[in-house]
């Protein structure tokens, strides 16, 4: 569909068909002492050569420092085919295409992408996507809470193993709308959420429970047994997942032994063909099984046919959104990233099953041949000794702070410390590695971190 | 014109109500409605037990155009939410005085009753929606 901005022309016409002077009469019924006469901080406007100056210069300023951080967002290459169509005029507006017969191709999009996602995670229908993968767990929240009808509690299980940013938007979001979340305690042994940690919740009423795959420390959880605990006490199992691991692991529509799998699927679908970019923009995901569907926030692209028959695609099931509920919509906050969803689709296409694969089993090498050669710098041990995907925790005998400072300062970003959120582990690390790293990135890394840790004994 | 039994209780939300013999009353909406809801797609009916004040949302009839909410006439305890309406939702389409019922209750012993109308007076309602 293509974008065209008003012309001041249309601007004035329109105002004059309303009977409007300008468009500051439009925001008349805001209050004046509400309104903001001019941004404080913001500099006047610079033009397109001078922007485009200070942007490189700030680039650089960052370098090209080898990335071994992960922590929910993950460097993998991006095929260059996946931004040259996403970018191209037709597929260039985030904006809903309502029109089917002027939006065809976006449509068809949309519906591939809910097609692949769903077999991704093994569950039967998927949304348009959310804003991300933070936002997604929230929104699971407020749909176990509408589907588990049995369930009058509002009381969430949320493991400490979760991402610790998706648990505070989580209680951000909906923690206003009378949701309880409540922390799950995890192993400091193994970094895993054990079945005895839940025990003590059987027999009480809990509407859901959250468990990530692998888990904040890249460990990987009992999914089947956690899974078959919370069937068998009637507590909806919401599942978060890394996309590219996806295509090694089981996934959430199989977890459990019984066949009946999570009832919500969600995640962030970053790792699929989105540039890391200081943390946004991404795009979640949602699956779920079809029972569930009309309480799924968002929208769906379905196929179809017209009157004559022939194949078309439409926004179905959208009912229950916003523009047509109002207050009572299944969300309010579920715009779909558009954008974001075409560079993914695009990214999955082109790397097929087979290519998602070795993406996954690469990453999951180079994670393990990091973490074996870090292991092995005096100083330095695994925290856990369970399997994992492509990150790992690390523990130092000395702060960990400062020796991240100091391998920035060598060009190496060496990883997430865990010593503010999980102070209970003592001096620890979240490393990752994707595909992105070589042996020889590995082993610069290591040779920065001998001599990282060398200057910090002299600083001590 | 839509049909209006003469034996039923109206609401002014088009919500009908039927006094069944063992004191339970039965709710569904009217003729008038569903012609105005179009084809129904989804029904969702409420759970056996669940307490409901006057005017308190208790079901959803969605339609390819909307979902709409059902409003409780009467006072009391859910008993049944009509089983047939997830696998047939048009039902309430063709039969919206039979097969298309949405839930039983058993009303609050004294409880509030919302000024419920005879079958003439709902009529007479219609006509001046009509109007």
């Amino acid at each position: 569909m293509a974008f065209i901005p008003h012309t001041a022309a249309d601007v004035e016409a329109m105002l004059a068909t309303i009977g409007v002077s300008g468009i500051e009469q439009l925001f008349d019924e805001i209050p004046a002492s509400l309104r903001v006469k001019s941004l404080a901080g913001v500099p006047v406007g610079l033009n397109e050569m001078q922007i485009g100056r200070l942007m490189s210069e700030r680039a650089r300023a960052d370098g090209r420092p080898l990335c071994f951080i992960g922590a929910g967002a993950y460097e993998h290459h991006i095929p260059s085919a996946v931004w040259a169509i996403t970018t191209r005029g037709e597929f260039y507006s985030a904006y809903t295409p309502y029109q089917a017969e002027a939006s065809q191709g976006t449509l068809q999009l949309i519906y591939e992408y809910q097609s692949m996602i769903a077999s991704l995670t093994g569950m039967d229908v998927s949304n348009a996507s959310l804003y991300d993968g933070a936002s997604a767990v929230a929104e699971a929240s407020l749909m176990a809470v509408r589907a588990n009808r049995k369930s009058k509690s509002l009381r969430i299980l949320i493991p400490r193993a979760v991402n610790p940013t998706y648990r505070r938007v989580a209680i951000a979001t909906a923690g206003n709308q009378g949701l309880r979340f409540e922390d799950v305690p995890y192993s400091v042994e193994s970094g895993l959420t054990p079945l005895d940690s839940l025990e003590k919740y059987a027999g009480e009423d809990i509407t859901a429970i959250v468990i990530q795959q692998p888990n904040f420390f890249g460990q990987l959880e009992d999914v089947d047994a956690i899974t078959d605990w919370a069937h068998a006490h009637g507590i909806f199992v919401i599942a978060v997942v890394n996309p590219t691991s996806l295509a090694l692991l089981r996934p959430p529509g199989e977890w459990g032994t019984t066949g009946k799998g999570a009832d919500i699927v969600v995640g962030d679908g970053q790792p699929l063909g989105v540039p890391l970019s200081s943390g946004g923009p991404y795009f979640g995901f949602m699956t779920t099984r079809m029972e569930y569907v009309r309480q799924m926030p968002g929208r769906i692209v379905g196929r179809t046919v017209d009157l004559q028959g022939r194949e078309g695609f439409t926004l179905t099931l959208q009912a229950r959104e916003q523009h047509i509920r109002r207050a009572k919509a299944t969300s309010n906050i579920c715009t779909n990233q558009g954008l974001l969803v075409t560079a993914a689709t695009i990214y999955m296409s082109l790397m097929g099953a087979t290519g998602l694969e070795r993406t996954a089993a690469a990453s999951h090498a180079r994670a393990k041949d990091l973490v074996a050669a870090l292991s092995s710098v005096k100083g330095v041990r695994r925290a856990f000794t369970g399997p994992f995907f492509h990150e790992a925790v690390l523990l130092f005998d000395r702060p960990v702070a400062p020796i991240l400072t100091s391998l920035a300062g060598r060009g190496v970003l060496g990883g997430f410390d865990l010593s503010e959120l999980y102070p209970e582990l003592g001096y620890a690390l979240l490393v990752c590695a994707t595909e992105t790293k070589s042996l020889s990135d590995i082993n610069s890394y290591v040779t920065a971190l001998g001599d990282a840790m060398q200057s910090a004994v002299r600083a001590a | 014109m839509s049909n209006v039994p003469p034996d039923l209780q109206y609401t002014q939300s088009h919500e009908w109500v039927r006094r069944l013999p063992d004191g339970t009353v039965e709710i569904g909406i009217t003729d008038h409605a569903q012609q105005a809801l179009g084809d129904l797609v989804f029904v969702e009916v409420p759970e056996a037990g669940r307490v409901l004040k006057v005017g308190e949302p208790v079901a959803v009839v969605e339609s390819v155009k909307a979902a709409s909410d059902v409003y409780s006439p009467v006072a009391g305890e859910v008993t049944e939410g009509n089983p047939g309406l997830a696998a047939e939702p048009e039902a309430v389409n063709s039969d919206p005085y039979g097969k298309g019922w949405l839930l039983r209750l058993r009303p609050a012993s004294g409880g509030a009753t919302a000024a419920l109308m005879s079958a003439a007076e709902y009529h007479k309602l219609l006509e001046t929606e009509a109007a």
